[in-house]
């Protein structure tokens, strides 16, 4: 008679235990998904997939002759009411060498608005040999009213890029840039935390 | 612990208040607050019924609509094509089928019920969230119902990605988010679900079931419940994030505020992959009970069996980007993301080939059953073959989105997993109701839906191939011919359907009554709920059985 009580309590006892072995594997899942999030910008930023481009604060040593083709290309989002668009259409550098560029924007209303870029550059898989020095796109743009702003790139392909095969291909990389329209407090700390990080 | 002793404990059940013997509870108590694994089961497979018959009709609508080109029948008032109506349509299928039929069938419904009685164990581990899983997923059905109607329902596919999903591109409206709802709540439900039967088979089997002799069906459960608990957490994250995207301003998906859609498309498919597995796993246990009955053979290669759909669960983790070949990833990623797609071709090799080597040299009875699983195997095959030309990167970029897709997943699951589903309901409906269907009606079921879905879903290659398009209302003229035919195989399937209807309330009311088992298991496939009467007792097992 305890026997059986015995059993059936040991049985309980083992139950509870796995199940809730089991709900912390479904809770360390679904917080899993939402780490998914840094982990993948971090993935992106370091592996340079998508054509997430790299941030440098100096131009390397060498500089080869091989060159590249570097295109410019803007987009504006249909909420910000503004102009953009490259001063140049294209730039030839040298591998290593500092590229310098600039765009144009135009705050179309006469009331500040406040813009923030997204960016990235194709073919995707070039993103980890594109580096950045300086750019608009690390911080909020905000223009008064019917303000026009030349806002700055410096950048350089990097020569490692010559030591990698899949990369032989590669004579035209096309930068992009879109502009989207920056609103609430929420949306403009996720965004510094997006791009400062 | 033996019999002897379980014999004496259950004579003196009553002094501590267990309720030990076949006293039943009235009829709403027993089917309303159910913690009996088999009214559970019964409960799950009445619900898959019913969420099966809405789902096919919205397959004839769209069938209808398909037959001929043009727009005939899902028009706006002005008599313009109704896109969106389509669309509201195809993701209310998809997800009906998905959440509402296969998965509550073969897991809830033949899980719940053969589970426990296969193991040797009185019940699940925990009958009361066994009742609560039930109970999530009726208001779940009604919010996805609700999904389609409310808001101009919500067309965004199965897969909701956004930016479609999302505001601003036509679904402001609350439907989308009632889908999400409905999503988390079925989610939910069949995580109960898995934590339930894991728990169970690894701590209620009765004394001598080792985990190696536990039948092929216990251990695809084991798989499919380990399956639900790793990814159906990570869809619930991806879904949440898109309703508060949605709802609260965040900015998960949304490139405007640093996001990026594509992570939706990776979190759901890390879902989703497994997911198929979770539809298709169930199924292969139910099949190799069937094939080893019916060949009155032990299954060929037991402990491949088992360890081929381990193998088949672990890999289906790493194989979820051969959905997104065409977003743009680079040649390496899509390079590895093939290579794993087809190692999955083995461990399902070894399945498919030990069904037949089980068959060999047997003494097969082509009942029923054996027939469905016989249908099963062959189509499986199929759309395994196309799987694994899918699964080539440059193929896929071809026929992504095409209607060959469509064919191959629906030869692997409207005609895999649901063939399973009839072939699990034909062997088991003698032990779950106590009567026997007319053995020409299930003939007749069979070979009517076996002509018929093939003759849905082959010519669907054809159209793939020859560059159609799916989720569209409509396509150019070039394409009437095999759609005519595959229209025709959906009514013909349509009406297999509503004949199985009739069978099952044939057999519930007039079938023959049978014997404990019925279908003559031999010892080398006996399996435990072969050994109590049909139905069983309301509590089974008062000796709890001994397995040499």
């Amino acid at each position: 008679m305890s026997n059986q009580n015995d059993k059936h309590a040991e049985v309980s006892r083992k139950n509870a235990r796995t199940g809730i072995i089991v709900l912390g594997v479904i809770i360390a899942m679904a917080g899993l998904s939402y780490a998914s999030v840094p982990l993948y910008n971090a993935f992106c930023r370091i592996t340079g997939f998508g054509g997430t481009t790299q941030t440098a604060d100096a131009l390397p040593d060498t500089v080869l002759d091989r060159t590249v083709t570097v295109q410019f290309n803007a987009d504006t989002h249909r909420d910000l009411p503004w102009y953009f668009r490259p001063e140049m259409r294209e730039i030839e550098v040298q591998l290593g060498q500092k590229g310098v560029t600039a765009f144009t924007a135009r705050n179309k209303t006469e009331k500040p608005v406040t813009g923030t870029a997204i960016y990235n550059v194709t073919p995707l898989k070039v993103g980890k040999y594109f580096h950045k020095i300086q750019c608009f796109c690390f911080d909020e743009q905000t223009l008064g009213p019917l303000e026009e702003a030349h806002m700055p790139v410096l950048f350089y392909v990097d020569p490692k890029m010559n030591e990698d095969p899949d990369m032989d291909d590669v004579k035209t990389i096309t930068l992009s840039y879109s502009f989207f329209k920056a609103e609430t407090q929420e949306l403009d700390n996720a965004l510094e935390g997006f791009y400062n990080q | 612990m033996n019999a002897a002793n379980t014999a004496t404990a259950t004579a003196t059940a009553d002094d501590h208040g267990h309720d030990h013997d076949d006293h039943k509870p009235g009829f709403f108590a027993r089917w309303f607050m159910s913690t009996n694994h088999k009214d559970i089961g019964t409960l799950y497979i009445i619900f898959s019924i019913i969420a099966g018959l809405i789902g096919g009709l919205f397959s004839m609508y769209m069938r209808l609509e398909l037959q001929e080109p043009g727009v005939q029948f899902m028009t706006m008032e002005d008599g313009s094509p109704d896109g969106h109506l389509w669309n509201v349509i195809i993701t209310a299928h998809g997800l009906i089928m998905v959440f509402f039929v296969v998965m509550p069938g073969l897991i809830g419904g033949f899980g719940n019920w053969f589970v426990p009685l296969m193991i040797g164990a009185p019940d699940m581990a925990f009958p009361r969230l066994n009742n609560i899983s039930f109970w999530l997923i009726v208001p779940a059905f009604l919010l996805l119902l609700g999904s389609a109607v409310v808001g101009g329902g919500a067309g965004t596919g199965w897969t909701i990605y956004p930016p479609l999903s999302s505001t601003g591109y036509g679904h402001d409206a609350i439907a989308v988010d009632m889908a999400i709802f409905a999503l988390h709540l079925a989610g939910a439900s069949s995580i109960l679900g898995a934590a339930n039967f894991i728990t169970t088979i690894f701590n209620m089997r009765a004394p001598g079931m080792t985990l190696h002799k536990m039948p092929l069906f216990v251990w695809a459960m084991l798989v499919t419940a380990f399956l639900l608990v790793l990814a159906v957490p990570v869809l619930g994250g991806a879904i949440t994030m898109l309703l508060t995207d949605r709802n609260f301003g965040t900015d998960f998906f949304d490139y405007a505020g640093g996001g990026d859609p594509l992570l939706f498309q990776h979190l759901f498919w890390f879902f989703g992959h497994p997911e198929v597995y979770i539809m298709i796993l169930p199924a292969f246990g139910i099949i190799s009970q069937i094939v080893s009955t019916f060949s009155k053979k032990a299954i060929f290669g037991y402990l491949g069996m088992a360890y081929a759909m381990v193998a088949i669960g672990f890999v289906g983790f790493v194989v979820w980007a051969h959905h997104m070949y065409t977003v743009g990833m680079d040649v390496n990623v899509r390079a590895y993301f093939t290579a794993a797609t087809l190692i999955i071709a083995v461990p399902t090799g070894i399945k498919i080939f030990s069904w037949i080597a089980t068959m060999w040299g047997g003494s097969i009875e082509f009942k029923t059953p054996m027939l469905w699983a016989i249908g099963f195997i062959f189509l499986f095959t199929v759309g395994g073959v196309t799987g694994v030309v899918l699964a080539n990167a440059g193929m896929d970029v071809a026929l992504h989105d095409t209607y060959y897709v469509v064919a191959h997943f629906h030869y692997v699951l409207s005609l895999g997993a649901v063939f399973a589903l009839f072939a699990g309901f034909y062997y088991w409906i003698g032990k779950m109701s106590g009567r026997q269907y007319p053995e020409w009606m299930g003939c007749v079921h069979f070979w009517m839906t076996f002509i018929g879905v093939n003759t849905v879903f082959f010519p669907q290659h054809f159209l793939g191939l020859a560059g159609m398009p799916r989720r569209y209302i409509d396509y150019p003229d070039a394409y009437e011919g095999w759609n005519m035919v595959s229209s025709y195989g959906a009514y013909l399937t349509g009406a297999a359907t509503v004949f199985f209807v009739f069978v099952v309330f044939y057999t519930l009311f007039f079938g023959r009554r049978v014997e404990a088992n019925y279908w003559n298991a031999q010892p080398q496939s006996l399996t435990l709920e072969w050994t109590v009467s049909s139905p069983p007792p309301f509590h089974q097992f008062d000796i709890q059985p001994a397995v040499k």
